[in-house]
């Protein structure tokens, strides 16, 4: 299938020197959820101002749905909607002037009636006629939302959608964000947020120091570099490991009462009941056990550590 | 041409200027009215016509470049400076607009607002004065031009600012001195030679001279010197306007 959006060799160096990019390629399939995940300053938002025409690259190329950003920007630019990270808003616009001025400014003729449902579905359409620094911290990011969908994008650009925002707010936009991506939008969104990237995102991408250091599909991701955690309770603490056990790697608690077994649960032989068999036979007495698997966030602190 | 672009920027700008209403249009006219008092009554009765023209009538032309200049400056660097300051710009340079569709939108609606100024002006001098425009081509010429050309020169200003005191300073140091002593007041004429051949560089001279030309038939200089030094500085401004937006100063990193 072809790239909707494909970055070939991107790279940007600001003008005080800072490398912000580092040789970057990446494509990214019609309809999916990209989450690219990477600490402050890594160059999520960097890469999104390249391809939204916000920030000159400094070498190579990208291209929307074929056209490249530079050379047929108006192609490319109607197909984009961008949300920002800051609430970035005119104070004194209403909700509905600032929706249709986004409209307009995209080259989209009025539409009323989608604008209407567009504020319907963002809970926003009681708000239409109020004045944007009359909306609380959630509505606001909504209507950014809805300013970046407001000349029907296929690709949707959500920098940081969540940041500072409550646990309810950050669920209501996950729904809308499966929703938009139903209706046959494509949606990049940049977070530091793991947690996001796991509920939302087809794949995940981590960005470092302006170097992308992987992009795999979610649970090939979880699969591949994700480990399985046993942890078993004892009835009475050790003072240390029987040697019997030496073979397992165990990991002991400092307070003796707790052993982990690390395994990779895709093997063909884990080692469990071999393990289970070699405790009993040590007369350890297990009073609990249960497993775990790494998060997203485990095995994206590791490879940003390793980086 | 993404002519919805043009128009909903030049709307949004004009819709602006509509919800300020005192300070857009109301504010020049009572300070234009004060000038006339101030000037026109209190002063105006003690000096003798200038050049077969009273001197109420005289000082018409710039008042209203007065008024043209600076509001021209202002509103076309406030309305691209503002969504510079509050982020957001990034709209706009994200969205599939024109570096010309940009400068239609916002210095279109800049030019708009000083020419509606410029013509209420007119209308209130002539509750204090009894007016005659000798040619009234040249003049909405001359008006439109210096519309466009200053309210260029406000944009450029407005890109290059990165705070609110620059935003001030050339309007309050460099244009509205300049105002005051090309001419709006007096004719060149009257001052000592040595000063005539000084007043021969500052630019606006040659602005309000054509301009007055257009009323009252009376110039400091040739009207065709007026209107080439019009069209030399709306050049100019094209020119520095085009070369922002090729580098992306101040607007793309």
């Amino acid at each position: 299938m072809q790239s909707i959006v494909s970055i070939s060799n991107l790279s940007k160096t600001y003008a005080g020197g800072h490398q912000a990019l580092k040789d970057v390629n990446l494509d990214i399939a019609p309809g999916e959820i990209l989450a690219l995940l990477g600490p402050n300053g890594a160059g999520k938002t960097t890469l999104i101002s390249i391809i939204c025409g916000i920030v000159k690259a400094s070498s190579g190329s990208v291209t929307v749905a074929g056209h490249d950003i530079v050379t047929d920007y108006r192609s490319t630019r109607s197909m984009i909607g961008l949300v920002p990270q800051e609430l970035t808003l005119g104070a004194f616009d209403t909700v509905w002037n600032t929706l249709s001025f986004s409209r307009g400014l995209f080259g989209k003729k009025p539409d009323p009636g989608y604008l209407e449902q567009l504020l319907r579905d963002l809970s926003l359409w009681g708000k239409k006629d109020s004045e944007l620094m009359t909306l609380s911290g959630g509505m606001k990011r909504r209507v950014l939302i809805g300013k970046a969908l407001s000349h029907e994008p296929a690709v949707l650009f959500l920098d940081e959608p969540t940041a500072g925002v409550d646990v309810e707010l950050r669920k209501d936009m996950w729904a809308l964000v499966r929703r938009l991506r139903e209706s046959g939008v494509t949606i990049i969104l940049t977070t530091h947020y793991i947690e996001e990237a796991e509920a939302i995102a087809d794949r995940v991408g981590v960005i470092n120091n302006g170097e992308l250091l992987l992009v795999d599909d979610k649970q090939a991701l979880m699969h591949k570099l994700g480990k399985r955690q046993l942890i078993m309770e004892l009835e009475e603490a050790v003072g240390a490991l029987p040697d019997s056990l030496s073979p397992w790697s165990l990991d002991l608690s400092a307070d003796g009462g707790r052993l982990t077994y690390t395994y990779d649960p895709h093997t063909a032989h884990t080692g469990i009941s071999g393990l289970l068999q070699a405790i009993r036979e040590a007369d350890l007495v297990l009073k609990d056990l249960k497993t775990t698997q790494s998060s997203l966030e485990e095995i994206f602190v590791n490879l940003v550590k390793g980086n | 041409m993404n002519t919805y672009a043009v128009r909903v920027i030049y709307k949004y700008e004009m819709l602006r200027a509509w919800e300020t209403l005192l300070q857009s249009f109301a504010s020049p006219v009572l300070s234009t009215s004060l000038y006339f008092v101030v000037f026109g009554s209190a002063i105006g009765s003690r000096i003798e016509q200038i050049e077969g023209v009273s001197y109420g009538a005289f000082i018409v032309p710039g008042l209203m470049m007065l008024a043209l200049l600076t509001q021209s400056i202002s509103n076309a660097s406030f309305g691209i400076f503002f969504p510079k300051f509050t982020g957001t710009i990034y709209e706009v340079m994200s969205a599939p607009v024109s570096f010309l569709e940009i400068l239609l939108g916002y210095v279109g609606a800049a030019a708009t607002k000083s020419l509606i100024i410029g013509l209420i002006i007119l209308a209130t001098a002539g509750f204090f004065v009894p007016l005659e425009v000798a040619h009234p081509v040249w003049m909405a010429g001359f008006l439109v031009l210096t519309c466009i050309s200053f309210s260029l020169f406000g944009f450029i200003i407005g890109l290059w600012a990165d705070n609110f005191e620059k935003l001030q300073l050339i309007p309050l140091l460099v244009i509205t001195p300049l105002v005051f002593l090309g001419g709006s007041f007096y004719s060149v004429s009257m001052l000592p030679p040595a000063w005539q051949t000084v007043t021969l560089f500052n630019p606006v001279v040659y602005l309000i001279s054509g301009f007055r030309w257009s009323f009252f038939e009376v110039s400091d200089v040739s009207v065709g010197l007026s209107l080439s030094m019009v069209l030399v500085f709306l050049g100019a401004c094209l020119l520095v306007v085009w070369w922002m937006f090729r580098t992306g100063y101040r607007l793309r990193q």
